[in-house]
């Protein structure tokens, strides 16, 4: 009960709470949600988010420490482009994988999050590694990397509001534009949307592939710039697994997605409040993560045994 | 050389291959039946803390019984919601690997807070007389702890199952055909419930391998990808018992170069031989084109 209290109060207990923990836990879950989504829904089973994720987080910071003299909105501008480029290209390789030579993407995608893992370990202790080579982690990002804070007194920074952006900006592209209709029927049937839709299916699943590394890059980008302002190895803990079940409780709809980001970001926040509080670990977590997951699927399943019962009268279920 | 680096590298590659070895078997009578189980990763990581839990107080053998039965549990999970739920292989197992990571964390977590016993007991080698003491190969193939020398049993017995009985043929047909089966008498769902629970027992072996005969401990996350690993061994072993093991020997060989380089005093960032298993993965997928030799009916 303690642990729940400490779990509630964690999460929205306070304005603190709600805008420094919660949101601000929210915002990378917002991305690679986002990211997740969009892949699912052109049937792409992109379970790499969290490679990508430190891709991007790794490009931006390699920029920021590099470009630390020019004015802010360039240095900030560029991490954003950085860490969609660094995702984009990460989640490049197992497009590539699967374009050509058919390695399935589940496999090559949690092959690459080991390998993103390793190669952030190896840059915070060589060439990224702070000044001092004494710490595993980045320099410090200059002033000029940090990215701008949206309320005052609160830890709630840039990367919120590009989240919601770009949450608006993918329903948009998928309900409203021809890309978005090409991703959605090669979802729904990949042999149909070749042969009645004319869609090169290939060329569309290596777009939506690269789209949805990007949003998992700018949640990297935008952790390094707005939270931690350095490159360390635990930058993200399992956000890229989380926004799995984030995409699936939305149902892969974008303007879902920031209600289930929020309350994953809430679960984060608040078990790490209760890890602190009440000596539960933060773990517990994944644990409920994955709970909501097969909640999710079990209660889909049951809606569509339902409708088919009721659509073939006299069916047995 | 060959006593101070050979040798050495033989033997680690044996250990590291021998977990990994028993879930690959595991997942590949699971995919056998159609199904794949990406969830592997969350039931190893439930044999090691099931292992670990109770070897601590009955001992080795009652610790590889635990580890098989909670990789059994975590199993049953996946094919009730596989196999009576129908629902996404995929998705399933990637909700089975977070609930297991994060419930074994959360257990050892709190058990760390209550009780300072951090160390479970350990199996150690067990030497065939004559055979460990041949040249070269002795040591490595026959100076190794039990699990490994059931696994050189179980691969020609489960070769001889899947292809000469009619068990074996079930199996088959239910991952080659799921209707057809049916039709000819098969009874679908049990042979899936039946393959995807070996698998589970199988991967529950391998974490339990993985702590009595390997690491003596828990650690958070010691799996360590080895269920995935696992099933990208499936893959290149062709849905072969021998291929499978014979892959798993291959992973074995890219984890003990670890040791082997630092041996030979080579000056590489260590995080490249950490890598080198994954990167391997992607390679040898790319190179071996294995969807042809995959069961029709497998994720669906």
């Amino acid at each position: 009960m303690d642990a729940l209290i400490a779990l509630w109060d964690g999460a929205f207990g306070s304005s603190y709470a709600f805008w420094s923990a919660t949101l601000v836990r929210t915002t990378p879950l917002l991305f690679v949600g986002l990211g997740v989504a969009i892949a699912f829904r052109a049937g792409i089973l992109n379970i790499g988010a969290e490679g990508q994720l430190l891709a991007g987080a790794a490009l931006a910071t390699a920029f920021a420490l590099l470009a630390a003299d020019w004015p802010r909105p360039v240095v900030v501008v560029g991490m954003i482009v950085a860490g969609a480029v660094g995702g984009a290209l990460w989640a490049g390789i197992a497009a590539l994988l699967r374009h050509r030579f058919g390695v399935l993407e589940v496999i090559s995608t949690i092959m690459l999050n080991f390998v993103a893992l390793n190669l952030v370990s190896w840059l915070i202790r060589g060439p990224l590694q702070e000044p001092t080579r004494v710490y595993p982690q980045s320099a410090t990002l200059e002033l000029s990397g940090r990215w701008p804070l949206l309320i005052p007194g609160q830890r709630l920074h840039l990367g919120f509001l590009l989240g919601l952006i770009l949450a608006a900006l993918m329903w948009w592209m998928l309900t409203r534009t021809a890309l978005g209709f090409r991703a959605r029927a090669v979802g729904a049937g990949w042999r149909a949307a070749v042969s009645a839709g004319g869609i090169d299916a290939p060329r569309t699943i290596l777009w939506v592939f690269l789209a949805s590394g990007a949003c998992a890059g700018l949640a990297g980008a935008s952790e390094v710039g707005g939270v931690t302002w350095a490159l360390y190895e635990r930058i993200s803990p399992g956000y890229g697994y989380t926004a799995i079940a984030v995409a699936l409780l939305a149902r892969l709809d974008a303007r879902l997605v920031v209600l289930s980001a929020l309350f994953f970001g809430a679960l984060e926040a608040g078990a790490s409040a209760m890890q602190r509080d009440a000596g539960v670990p933060a773990v517990v977590v994944q644990a409920i993560v994955a709970l909501v997951i097969l909640g999710v699927l079990a209660i889909t399943r049951v809606q569509q045994l339902l409708r088919a019962h009721r659509a073939v009268p006299g069916a047995h279920p | 050389m060959i006593e101070l680096v050979l040798v050495p590298f033989l033997e680690a590659m044996i250990r590291t291959a021998t977990p990994l070895a028993f879930a690959a078997l595991g997942e590949l009578v699971t995919e056998r039946a159609g199904v794949i189980n990406i969830g592997l990763e969350g039931i190893i990581i439930a044999g090691c803390l099931g292992a670990f839990l109770v070897a601590g107080s009955g001992g080795v053998g009652a610790g590889f019984a635990a580890g098989a039965l909670a990789g059994l549990l975590m199993a049953s999970v996946f094919a009730f919601f596989v196999v009576t739920l129908r629902t996404d292989q995929i998705i399933t197992g990637t909700a089975l690997t977070l609930l297991g990571l994060g419930i074994t964390g959360a257990w050892y977590g709190a058990l760390l807070d209550s009780s300072s016993t951090i160390t479970a007991a350990t199996i150690s080698a067990a030497p065939i007389p004559w055979l460990s003491e041949l040249p070269v190969i002795g040591r490595p193939f026959f100076r190794q702890p039990i699990p490994t020398y059931a696994l050189y049993a179980l691969v020609p017995m489960l070769a001889w199952w899947l292809t000469r009985t009619h068990g074996g043929l079930a199996l088959r047909a239910t991952g080659e055909h799921v209707e057809a089966a049916r039709a000819a008498g098969v009874r679908t769902d049990l042979v899936r419930w039946s393959a995807i629970g070996f698998g589970g027992v199988m991967g529950g072996l391998c974490g339990a391998t993985l702590v009595l005969a390997q690491v003596g401990t828990f650690n958070e996350g010691m799996s360590a990808g080895r269920g995935f690993i696992a099933i990208a061994i499936v893959v290149l072993g062709r849905w072969t018992p021998f291929g499978t093991v014979g892959a798993a020997m291959v992973f074995g060989g890219a984890f003990a170069l670890q040791f082997a380089f630092q041996s030979l005093g080579w000056d590489l960032p260590y995080q490249v031989f950490l890598a080198l298993p994954y990167v391997l993965t992607l390679l040898l997928l790319a190179t071996l084109r294995g969807r042809a030799a995959a069961p029709a009916e497998l994720g669906r």
